[in-house]
């Protein structure tokens, strides 16, 4: 039995964990529910994400000036991939959508493995994040606490589009019924670029917050997509909020249960997903119907 | 010119053919009933005016200006609306935001208190999500986002199918007084009394093909007219 410092600490690692994966599957899932493409590249993009934060940080020495300028190159090349190649897609059954967006996943880490070697590399941790801070009983990384914080705020932000502007109301009619959307004289096709970008945005700013966290390496994001593929299963495909619970709900778990056995971990996460999905097949948050 | 004619258009639903060289007409400020049995096809002919299903062959025109093969949304931003028969309200949505997104890309969309004139109902109703209303309430909304694009054609697909007599007769007050203020419209529908009380015309339709044409006041005095394409007299 470990001590209770010890599992708290475990509990905020899981907070931490849960936030970023929230992060990259909202991305994920709404990518999922609007365009109905299951985006295999998305694991490949948090490593492109790390990366681009590891060379930004070079020229800039500035944390946030490079994760400033990550976003920008993200969401170029999200526009570019979504221009030149998933748009021909979506129409397309789902195992071509599957094989094309593995297939670029493949590309972009091999690409990054040429330029950069496999060796992992090493993000500073900025230096206002330096440190750890006294919580009562327990002590804890400055970095990981300020992460939650700006994740929760990424998430906020995230909702705000989602719910409060027009852009957000039609993608998330889109999600429900995207032929009545069209009859209503909203050209779809114009959104799904956005919402892609969008997506690959997410997903590589949760690889750059990661970065100093973890090693980076080209392969660094595998895990994480099977991660959130299982979070958008537990959340309901297609649903938000699935994702942001989902994915605390998925951190909590493989930290939780590293605090007893790390070898079970992800053991636990799969064997709560099987049990979701034999009690309430749709997900948390989910509805019947498209997928 | 009509405002809208179908010209001997073919639809196909993969590969069982469901429309024959169907033709309709429709003038400006004109009620016309599309009646007939199941299968007759009176869906599909709606769903081939707003651009859901292309026809393989024949022409759809809208002020003259062709219109088959385009996208739903840009046929839509023409003027043309459908209010399907599985009514589509978006069940996540809330009643206002269900009318929003209609409106989005209306030029001249109407306000919010003068859909809730017509529809008291939606405005009591405006913050509760879509997939919590009654099929009244859905069929209420589903009219008022048409309404609310303040769409130049209407086409109402059976709508009054499975609900209360009571709501049905508000339901034809309203399709009554949009008729009245000249509001230009196609119905399909079963309830063949509830169309004849606000259409002008009709067209009887039977396995794909026009096999009537006349005023409501023709069908409505001669009830064997009606006998060959809907199998009862109107």
């Amino acid at each position: 039995m470990p001590s209770w410092p010890a599992l708290a600490s475990q509990a905020f690692n899981g907070l931490a964990l849960g936030s970023l994966l929230a992060l990259v599957s909202s991305g994920l899932t709404i990518i999922l529910g609007t365009l109905g493409v299951l985006n295999f590249a998305h694991g490949a993009l948090f490593a492109v994400g790390a990366y681009a934060a590891f060379v930004m940080l070079q020229y800039t020495q500035s944390f946030l000036l490079a994760i400033a300028v990550g976003c920008g190159f993200m969401l170029v090349l999200g526009f570019l991939l979504e221009r030149l190649i998933i748009r021909f897609f979506y129409g397309r059954p789902h195992e071509d959508q599957i094989l094309v967006t593995y297939g670029i996943g493949i590309v972009l880490v091999e690409c990054v493995r040429a330029v950069f070697g496999g060796n992992a590399q090493r993000v500073p941790t900025p230096s206002w994040g330096q440190g750890a801070t006294q919580l009562g009983f327990l002590i804890y990384p400055t970095y990981r606490l300020q992460l939650i914080a700006i994740i929760a705020t990424l998430l906020v932000g995230l909702y705000l589009v989602l719910y409060r502007t027009s852009m957000g109301l039609v993608v998330r009619a889109g999600i429900e019924n995207p032929g009545m959307v069209g009859i209503l004289g909203i050209n779809l096709r114009r959104t799904f670029l956005l919402v892609f970008a969008i997506g690959v945005v997410a997903v590589g700013l949760a690889g750059m917050l990661y970065a100093p966290v973890v090693a980076v390496t080209p392969d660094m994001g595998a895990n994480f997509m099977a991660q959130s593929f299982v979070v958008i299963v537990l959340g309901g495909l297609g649903s938000f909020p699935g994702a942001v619970v989902g994915g605390l709900i998925a951190g909590e778990i493989v930290s939780l249960t590293s605090a007893f056995n790390s070898s079970y971990s992800e053991v636990m996460l799969y064997a709560l997903m099987a049990l979701l999905l034999v009690l309430r097949p749709q997900g948390l948050f989910g509805s019947e119907g498209r997928v | 010119m009509s405002l809208l004619e179908v010209d001997r258009i073919n639809t196909l639903y993969g590969d069982s053919h469901v429309l024959f060289d169907l033709s309709i007409r429709v003038e400006e400020g004109e009620v016309v009933a599309l009646l007939g049995r199941n299968g007759a096809g009176k869906t599909t002919t709606l769903r081939s005016i707003m651009g859901v299903l292309a026809p393989r062959s024949g022409e759809i025109r809208l002020d003259g200006k062709p219109i088959s093969g385009l996208a739903p949304s840009a046929i839509a931003n023409m003027g043309v609306q459908l209010v399907p028969e599985e009514r589509a309200i978006f069940g996540g949505l809330t009643v206002e935001e269900n009318l929003r997104i209609a409106a989005l890309t209306a030029p001249n969309a109407w306000s919010f208190e003068r859909i809730y004139g017509v529809f008291p109902r939606l405005k009591e109703r405006r913050k509760s999500l879509g997939r919590t209303l009654s099929g009244g309430e859905q069929q209420m909304l589903s009219i008022a986002r048409a309404l609310i694009r303040d769409a130049r054609i209407i086409l109402l697909d059976e709508p009054f199918e499975g609900l209360a007599p009571l709501i049905v007769r508000d339901l034809v007050n309203v399709a009554a007084g949009l008729a009245r203020e000249g509001r230009t419209m196609i119905v399909v529908e079963q309830n063949v009394a509830a169309a004849l009380s606000f259409a002008t015309r009709v067209y009887g339709l039977n396995n794909g093909h026009v096999v009537f044409e006349g005023t409501s006041a023709e069908l409505t005095a001669n009830p064997d007219l009606a006998r060959d394409f809907l199998g009862v007299g109107a």
